[in-house]
């Protein structure tokens, strides 16, 4: 029975594509609630990780309550929930909006639906949001807000006849939105006097507070001293502090159906807060748990190694920290004979791998050597077992392989009608199947394909940009598993596989790619002491080979007068770039080789 | 009584040689009277009571200096307090020579004079910018030896755009016809910033094999000729080796003077203000031209020790080394030290620690190991 109190509650979220406007209008929300002052204000307040800030990306969700007065006189209560914008965090988004009943949809009125604003849109569906139309920069005098409404109807299909119609940057019409919140968007009906049942919808460990549950109450009241049952893990925990966002986390007496909020109890393991796990009072537990997640599925892998050897245990630690707020990511123990010992670690795309390795540098100080992304190949063997591979060393013998399966996606693209051609044939040439086509506009199309996920993992976005001049824009989604013809492409230095090198390529076009990195090793590997023979290999059958001769001469002829200062500045350069090998075998390999070879082409 | 070097730069050239980057500078001349005053203001600034052991004066082109600026100099160095078995180096360009100046120098102490010859093909010298001929080197050498010039350097190139293995081995052999008691001896190296820079990359020049080739027939041919080499580019008769430049081979103290002149002073390392305009203006209002001074740690002594001391065929003694840094060599340097000894590019014997042949060939990828700071 929903409460009175419920009446004046709204929980959403805002979805859209990347850059229409979803952070900033976030801040003019917050702003314009009088949720933070104007000197409180930081430029897009919600962001509040550097990487994300730099990026112009949200990767963590956070989430906010406002107070909202209406026009009809009542106070509302907001709970915003800001969340990730890029397609490798799907799954963050999917968490948040299990908390929510709504979700604002923004569209740039310049741009119009985009390949993210559709993917969002039905991901919110999907979760049985009602979704509210906004649309966005109709300062910009390109802005053609009508259009843009008819193309929610017809590509969508939901109503947008009354969706507000904002700036968010100059603040124009921000109230219109908050208005249609408390219209469009449906209260939440939970049970107050029914026993608890919230849902964690994020964990986060703090270093003061411990592991804080970000928590959606749905029925029953919780509060400080409540004895509450995790009903997934059967752990029971004391609550010592439940609070709100203001952002900042504010302690409060109670939280209610309805609310959004924290609680923290005496839980001092961020694992014992399992995001999806649902929190029922002990005395008086809730009978059903609420629906789960399926834990999220890393798509990339790459090995992490130390350049330092020594500093293993340092690595295992800081991926172990990471790890606390980021459960997306996995890693285990790896070994190469190139590199020695190391991770091989798993994320959610090619962007959560490149912010994790960034962190790992920054953050906690570690130089590190990324061997190229794999996915996880599926091997059946000719004796029958199924073997699940991720790192191009554990391919069996190809003897004992009867097929071999590669991850496809589905993928869709937006695209300007004129780049049409080209991105086709870019699909075609990473193993594409094209699915269908359709006219968003008369002047922008939606492409599908099927492709492949080990031919976009790298710099299909990139390409894809570069190709419609930046226009086009992409978004995809696991879509099972292909019979491919695949082969394990070795490249030996000095007549050693050196394991760390080794790649899974198609078949077709393991040649060209065979003699490609050979061709790139050989520019990048520095001359050594004796001469160093380059070979690429599948199986037994040598495809491509390169020498880097031997270092002949490396002599400085004169050495004149005092100037020291300068022939030293020479030799620490050098120095310095031998410092940056590693050795493999007898050979000093740079850490760039190990990424160079994905960049040919 | 401690000794000292004392080094004096004279930046003015005629012509600029298209492959050279040192401080030098042409159309300059109206400023060599300003100059030298100046050099001798920055002189006496120095309270060092050191007697100096050896002086070099270089550049540019110091015999291109008019007569009234090299007696203005003489008179400065009439003050300074010089040993009298000093070694005092003059560098000299073939077409600045003149009886007068050679006198001038004479009187003034020199007792060695370097000269830049580089080729004796003229094709050659016209190809690097040189401003004489092999001709007018004849004619300046002759003149050095009849005014009693008894210590000789000449300045040698190879691995030259257009140079044979022929030519270098002609220019070799007519030199050592000459008899000079010194020869410098330097590959080409292409320099940002130099004329040939721009002209030239290194498909233009004589292959890496060819270059080293020159340089192994250099060594054959100098000592079969009674030419002793005793750094990687230099070699002399018996007792003939540049006093001065092993001062800074051996890590030891010397002080420059003039616009772009470097000192290491009581383990402090200075360089002086470049730009000769400055130079002057700075010294006349009293002001300091010293642009850089950095206090070398004991890191960088050891690692100058070590780079600068291997350049010399005789190599380093590690009695030295141990006495000078209170260490042995082996604990700073033992890593690196037996890997390439096991490689046969470093060779220890009798106390010493020198560079093979192979490892000349390679000695800046062996001596970087040696820095031992990032």
């Amino acid at each position: 029975m929903q409460s009175n109190r419920e009446k004046y509650i709204r929980n959403f979220c805002i979805v859209a594509h990347i850059d229409h406007g979803k952070s900033t209008l976030a801040d003019r929300l917050l702003e314009k609630t009088g949720t933070l002052t104007k000197r409180e204000m930081e430029e897009q307040v919600l962001d509040n990780m550097d990487l994300e800030r730099e990026r112009g990306i949200t990767i963590k969700s956070q989430a906010a309550r406002l107070v909202y007065k209406g026009k009809d006189g009542h106070e509302y209560i907001f709970n915003l929930i800001d969340t990730p914008g890029h397609v490798d965090f799907n799954y963050e988004v999917s968490r948040s909006l299990t908390a929510c009943e709504g979700a604002i949809l923004i569209v740039d009125a310049t741009q119009g639906i985009q390949a993210q604003t559709l993917a969002n849109c039905y991901l919110a569906l999907d979760h049985g949001l009602e979704v509210l139309p906004v649309i966005n920069k109709i300062d910009l005098p390109s802005a053609r807000p009508e259009e843009i409404k008819k193309q929610i109807e017809d590509v969508i299909g939901i109503e947008a006849g009354e969706a507000p119609l904002i700036s968010a940057k100059t603040g124009l019409n921000i109230e219109d939105v908050l208005e249609a919140v408390i219209e469009k968007i449906p209260a939440p009906t939970g049970d107050e006097e029914a026993p608890l049942k919230a849902l964690i919808f994020d964990s986060y460990y703090d270093g003061y507070k411990g592991v804080i549950s970000y928590i959606r109450v749905m029925d029953g009241v919780v509060r400080a001293g409540t004895k509450i049952k995790l009903m997934a893990t059967k752990k029971e925990f004391l609550v010592i502090e439940v609070g709100i966002f203001s952002p900042a986390y504010l302690p409060v007496k109670e939280l209610r159906a309805g609310d959004v909020g924290y609680i923290t109890a005496s839980m001092r393991d961020v694992r014992d807060a399992h995001v999806g796990d649902t929190i029922t009072e002990v005395s008086r537990p809730t009978s059903e748990a609420l629906e789960g997640y399926r834990p999220a599925i890393p798509m990339v892998f790459c090995g992490i190694y130390p350049i330092d050897g020594a500093k293993y245990g340092e690595l295992k630690d800081a991926l172990e920290k990471l790890q606390v707020n980021d459960a997306a990511l996995s890693f285990e123990p790896e070994t190469s004979l190139a590199l020695g010992f190391g991770f091989r670690c798993g994320f959610l795309g090619l962007l959560h791998m490149e912010i994790i390795q960034e962190r790992v540098e920054r953050e906690f100080n570690l130089d590190i050597i990324t061997t190229a992304p794999s996915v996880i190949y599926k091997i059946t063997k000719t004796d029958g077992t199924l073997l699940e591979i991720t790192n191009p060393t554990n391919l069996p013998d190809f003897s004992e392989i009867d097929f071999m399966e590669e991850p496809v996606v589905k993928s869709s693209i937006i695209t300007p009608s004129e780049y049409v051609g080209t991105i086709m044939e870019l699909c075609q040439n990473r193993r594409g199947t094209f699915i269908d086509m359709q006219y968003i506009e008369t002047t922008r199309v939606v492409l599908n394909y099927k492709i492949p996920l080990n031919e976009i993992i790298y710099d299909f976005f990139d390409v894809l940009k570069s190709k419609s001049r930046g226009y086009a824009s992409f978004d995809y989604e696991l879509d099972g598993y292909a019979i491919a013809k695949l082969v394990k492409l070795d490249i030996l230095l000095n007549g050693d596989v050196v394991d760390a090198l080794s790649m899974i390529v198609p078949e077709e076009s393991a040649y060209h790619k065979g003699r490609a990195i050979a061709e790139k090793l050989k520019g990048i590997i520095p001359r050594q002491m004796f001469e160093v023979p380059i070979q690429a290999a599948v199986g037994a059958k040598v495809i491509a080979r390169e020498t880097v001769k031997a270092l002949r001469k490396d002599v400085l002829a004169k050495c004149y007068g005092g100037d020291i200062s300068r022939k030293k500045k020479l030799l620490s350069k050098q120095k310095e770039g031998k410092k940056r090998m590693r050795q493999v075998g007898n050979v000093e390999i740079p850490q760039e080789a190990f990424m160079s070879i994905l960049k040919v082409d | 009584m401690k000794e000292i070097a004392l080094y004096i730069h004279i930046p003015f050239c005629k012509q600029k040689c298209l492959y050279c980057d040192f401080p030098s500078f042409c159309n300059l001349e109206p400023l060599m009277d300003d100059y030298i005053e100046a050099l001798g203001n920055e002189l006496r600034t120095f309270k060092d009571k050191n007697i100096i052991k050896t002086i070099f004066i270089g550049g540019g082109t110091p015999t291109y200096l008019n007569l009234k600026s090299l007696i203005a100099l003489k008179k400065i160095i009439s003050e300074l307090r010089i040993d009298k078995d000093a070694e005092f180096t003059i560098e000299g360009n073939p077409g600045t020579f003149t009886e007068e100046k050679l006198k001038v120098l004479k009187s003034m102490g020199v007792n060695r004079l370097s000269i830049g010859l580089q080729a004796v093909q003229d094709t050659l010298l016209k190809k690097l910018g040189r401003i004489h001929s092999y001709e007018d080197f004849t004619k300046s050498y002759n003149l050095a030896r009849n005014l009693g010039f008894d210590n000789i350097n000449i300045d040698l190139m190879f691995g030259l755009p257009g140079q044979t293995m022929e030519m270098w081995c002609e220019t070799l052999e007519t030199v050592i016809r000459l008899s000079p008691e010194h020869l410098s001896c330097y590959s080409l190296i292409l320099e940002e910033g130099t004329a040939f820079y721009k002209l030239y990359s290194e498909e233009d020049l004589p292959s890496e094999d060819n270059v080293l080739k020159m340089y192994a027939d250099t060594k054959k041919l100098l000592k079969e000729n009674s030419y002793y080499q005793y750094e990687i580019s230099n070699f002399s008769k018996m007792g003939f080796q540049c006093k001065h430049n092993l001062v800074y081979w051996d890590l030891n103290s010397y002080i420059g003077v003039g616009s772009s002149a470097h000192s290491y002073y009581k383990g402090v390392r200075y360089r002086n203000e470049a730009n000769v305009k400055k130079y002057i203006e700075n010294i006349k209002n009293n002001e300091s031209v010293i642009v850089e001074k950095y206090n070398n740690t004991i890191e960088d002594d050891m690692e100058e020790f070590m780079f600068l001391g291997l350049r010399k065929i005789q190599g380093i003694s590690l009695e030295e080394f141990k006495k000078r840094f209170k260490k042995d060599i082996y604990d700073v340097y033992g890593d690196v030290i037996n890997k390439y000894k096991k490689d046969k590019l470093i060779i220890e014997n009798l106390g010493r620690m020198r560079l093979s042949g192979r490892g000349i060939e390679i000695s800046n990828y062996i001596l970087s190991d040696f820095i031992i700071k990032s």
